[in-house]
């Protein structure tokens, strides 16, 4: 008896294996979720950039928008710049920008230097928004519904690969 | 044109590796002498072919033939001509491409260097190798060829990705490669053994060899990219428990305890099965590694592209390879029964421990790289670091270490485990009293390093004291045993002290600042602009002085690849014997100039690798062993005699 569970463990050892990797092919995804997805977004009040009047989540209520994550020290925003714009530029959404941690008028000389398409800049000095939304680094986007829940995330760089693909079905979903 | 011959190759190669597989089996299966013949002429024939295709590969790199998707996918018109030639294993296709070549090379040579071995069994085992390589180039032509055709062909190319434009990844992939492919070795003997239904020590002595061979390799492959981690990605960091990282490991483990079971089995008739059980895993794991690495099932810093298709594919490889050798291995394993028994207070006795150590190792690790696979597959995402890999491993290596210097000293058959641990308690005192001197020395340790530490010198203390108070010849297999164990000495020093007494500093710098790190002054001279080859740099100077004296300049780089978006950081690196000092740019903070700077001591850094070098000349020393230089001859010897009817 022994002699045959030792000879039989290693192959039921490897077809559980092979079982969990067959079934891990199927449900894999390297999307991490967010908790956020379906819920309000949270509550804030940041001044904009510019004129530096104050600003709720309830002064975006009515229409859907796109709240972007970005900052003149990062990179990746430069990066995916070109594409915020043209996404913004196209009317489909209204696009607002999160300046996060980041200096006023270091912000400012960024925006001069790669256009500014924002419809609204909101700054996040302290960075408490950005907490709030679990904002893991930048750039992230979060597209938000009229009712103001957040209905979709990109971590990373926006591509025309996930705009296409995840962004604009959505925003087509939320159009009456 | 090329890439046609190139695809035309491909499909000779594999019906080649198809009638390799077939026609050496059907030879034994009907005890067909001139069938069983063919398995070496086929072999050399693959392994030309094989070759063919791959430097036809190579060609169409150099030539910059953007008519081939894989090629224009990964190289440029800008692309140096060095990174272009290994850019032909810097994606999915070609390096398995490569693994087939390296794979047709390793049956070459069984077939050139088994005159030991009867007719018999070398058809088995060049059969048992054909059937991985029939596999691999179906998964080359059917899911991963490399000479699709884009047409009309584009004007220049993506560009390689900049992480793989590095020296260190021209040679790591093909010795890691060397060293998997080396482990199918080992497991075709063990399944024609499985197929004979039994197995002597001429075998096993005859597998030895190429298993020490490929652990060698694998040992050098591994060491590699952890160098190539530590200055190529800019963290400081030479081993992140990554998922890849541990598909390399987790063969490495399993044939550091198949390659000290086989010093059992060779000698006696004891641990048969086990030992043809952990060279069906050393070599499964290898697949399995490939299949984790292709599939993308696992998130990792290592982005191969992830395609279904060749999940599924690699997948079903494994499936056959493991599947079949394990099944096999249930139905014949009771025939392999060892016959000699073994004495408790023996040599045998601690191999054995060393092996089981070793295969806990194995799947303590591997269970905590599919641990997030088994939260998935409900539904949830975790993810598994080094909290737990390190302190598993730490703690497996524990009892290693220690029983070490005691399966050393105690003698084959049966000796006595009370004299034996009387000889090395004088060396458990020089140990601690090192460990006590090291800890004043180096202004305090923490429990692990201190633990490292001390395994390091009773590790090193008694295997110096074996090597003079060695009765008898020193010959290549002690001498190499010896390396590979003051190698293992030398590593947990270096890695208990690269570890835990680092100094590791990021800071906001501005021109002409300087800041004080572990005795060192550093002085930031700002950062100016260079165009080189293929990218663009932003290039740091940064002055690193003592007590007012210079030291070294340093150049770290933050680097833009025009055609590939990434930003990719070049750390400059001044080595020591006793200390690296690593400083990498971070981010330009504002408009003055001012830049995240991190800078790094990194204490004994080098120990650590060199460490794994000395293991890897050890397992290469005791191929020279003349012990079985001479047996093997012997074994010649008597498969002429049988041939010849002599006998």
């Amino acid at each position: 008896m022994k002699k045959i569970l030792f000879a039989v463990i290693p192959l039921l050892v490897f077809f559980g294996l092979l079982l969990l990797l067959f079934i891990n092919l199927s449900t894999h995804s390297e999307v991490l979720p967010s908790p956020l997805i379906g819920k309000p977004v949270p509550a804030f009040e940041h001044p904009t950039l510019y004129t530096g009047e104050l600003k709720t989540q309830e002064d975006f209520l009515g229409q859907p928008w796109l709240l972007n994550v970005f900052g003149s020290w990062c990179p990746s925003c430069q990066v995916e710049h070109p594409l915020v714009t043209a996404l913004a530029n196209s009317k489909q959404i209204k696009v607002v920008g999160l300046n996060w941690k980041d200096e006023p008028q270091d912000a400012k000389a960024w925006l001069q230097r790669w256009g500014d398409p924002y419809h609204e800049i909101l700054v996040d000095y302290e960075g408490d928004t950005a907490i709030n939304l679990g904002v893991y680094g930048a750039p992230e986007t979060f597209l938000i519904d009229a009712n103001g829940v957040i209905v979709h995330k990109i971590s990373g760089v926006l591509t025309p690969q996930n705009i296409q693909e995840q962004i604009i079905p959505k925003i087509k979903e939320m159009q009456p | 044109m090329l890439a046609s011959i190139g695809q035309f190759l491909l499909i000779l190669s594999f019906t080649t590796a198809l009638a390799l597989t077939v026609l050496p089996m059907l030879g034994y299966a009907r005890n067909n002498a001139s069938l069983m013949q063919a398995g070496r002429p086929l072999a050399y024939l693959l392994f030309t072919l094989v070759l063919t295709t791959f430097v036809i590969l190579v060609s169409l790199f150099v030539l910059q033939d953007f008519s081939v998707t894989y090629v224009w996918q990964h190289s440029s018109l800008a692309l140096p001509l060095r990174y272009r030639i290994t850019a032909t294993w810097g994606a999915h296709e070609g390096s398995v491409l490569m693994w087939v070549t390296v794979q047709a090379l390793w049956i070459a040579a069984v077939a050139r260097f088994s005159q030991s071995l009867n007719l018999s069994q070398i058809a088995r085992v060049l059969s048992v190798l054909g059937i991985i390589a029939t596999g691999f180039l179906a998964f080359v032509l059917f899911a991963s060829n490399p000479f699709e055709i884009t047409n009309p062909a584009p004007l220049d190319g993506r560009d390689l990705n900049p992480l793989l434009q590095d020296f260190g990844m021209i040679i790591h992939p093909p010795l890691l490669y060397f060293g998997y492919v080396g482990l199918s070795v080992a497991f075709a003997l063990a399944v024609a053994a499985l197929i004979g239904g039994q197995i002597d020590e001429k075998w096993i002595r005859w597998s030895r060899r190429w298993t020490n061979l490929a652990w060698a390799f694998l040992t050098v492959g591994i060491i590699l990219g952890s160098w190539w981690a530590y200055y190529e990605l800019g963290w400081g960091g030479w081993w992140f428990w990554d998922p890849v990282e541990n598909a390399s490991f987790l063969p490495w483990l399993a044939g550091t305890a198949l390659i000290h079971v086989q010093a059992v089995s060779e000698r006696k008739n004891a641990f048969r099965g086990w030992t043809v059980l952990l060279a069906i895993i050393a070599f499964s794991l290898c697949v399995l590694g490939t299949f984790l690495v292709r599939s993308g099932s696992i998130t990792s810093v290592h982005s191969f592209a992830a395609d279904p298709f060749r999940g599924i594919f690699i997948l079903a490889l494994l499936a056959i390879y493991a599947g079949g050798a394990l099944t096999l291995y249930a139905f014949r394993v009771n025939q392999l029964r060892s016959r000699d028994t073994i004495n408790l207070n023996s040599k045998e006795t601690l191999l054995l421990a060393n092996s089981l150590i070793f295969i806990t190792a194995t799947f303590t690790i591997l269970l905590g790289t599919l641990f997030p696979m088994i939260f998935e597959a409900v539904g949830k995402k975790i993810s598994v670091g080094p909290p737990y890999f390190g302190l598993m491993f730490f703690l497996l290596m524990i009892p290693m270490a220690v029983l070490m210097p005691l399966g050393v000293q105690l003698k084959w058959h049966r000796d006595k485990l009370s004299e034996a641990i009387k000889a090395l308690s004088p060396h458990f005192v020089v140990a601690a009293v090192a460990t006590a001197v090291s800890y004043w020395g180096f202004d305090g340790l923490n429990l692990r390093a201190t633990a490292g530490v001390f395994g390091g010198y009773w590790i090193a203390s008694t295997s110096l004291a074996q090597w003079f108070t060695h009765a008898g010849q020193r010959n290549a297999g002690f001498v190499g045993m010896t390396v590979a164990h003051l190698g293992v000495a030398v590593f947990l020093f270096g890695m208990s002290m690269t570890e835990h007494k680092d100094t590791e500093k990021d800071v906001l710098m501005k021109p002409g600042q300087s800041i004080e790190v572990g005795g060192y002054d550093f002085t930031f001279q700002g950062v100016e602009d260079l165009q080189i080859e293929n990218y663009r740099a932003r290039q740091g100077t940064i002055e690193v002085t003592r007590d007012g004296e210079s030291v070294v300049v340093l150049h770290p780089q933050k680097r833009v690849y025009p055609k590939q978006q990434q930003p990719m950081t070049e750390a400059d690196i001044y080595p020591g014997f006793t200390q690296d000092i690593y400083v990498s740019l971070g981010e330009q903070i504002n408009d003055q100039g001012a830049w995240a700077v991190r800078i790094y001591l990194k204490p004994f850094i080098r120990w650590m690798w060199f460490g794994g070098l000395m293991m890897m000349a050890g397992a290469v020393i005791a191929l020279f062993s003349r012990r079985s230089l001479r047996l093997e001859q012997q074994q010649t010897d008597q498969v002429m005699k049988e041939r010849l009817g002599l006998s």
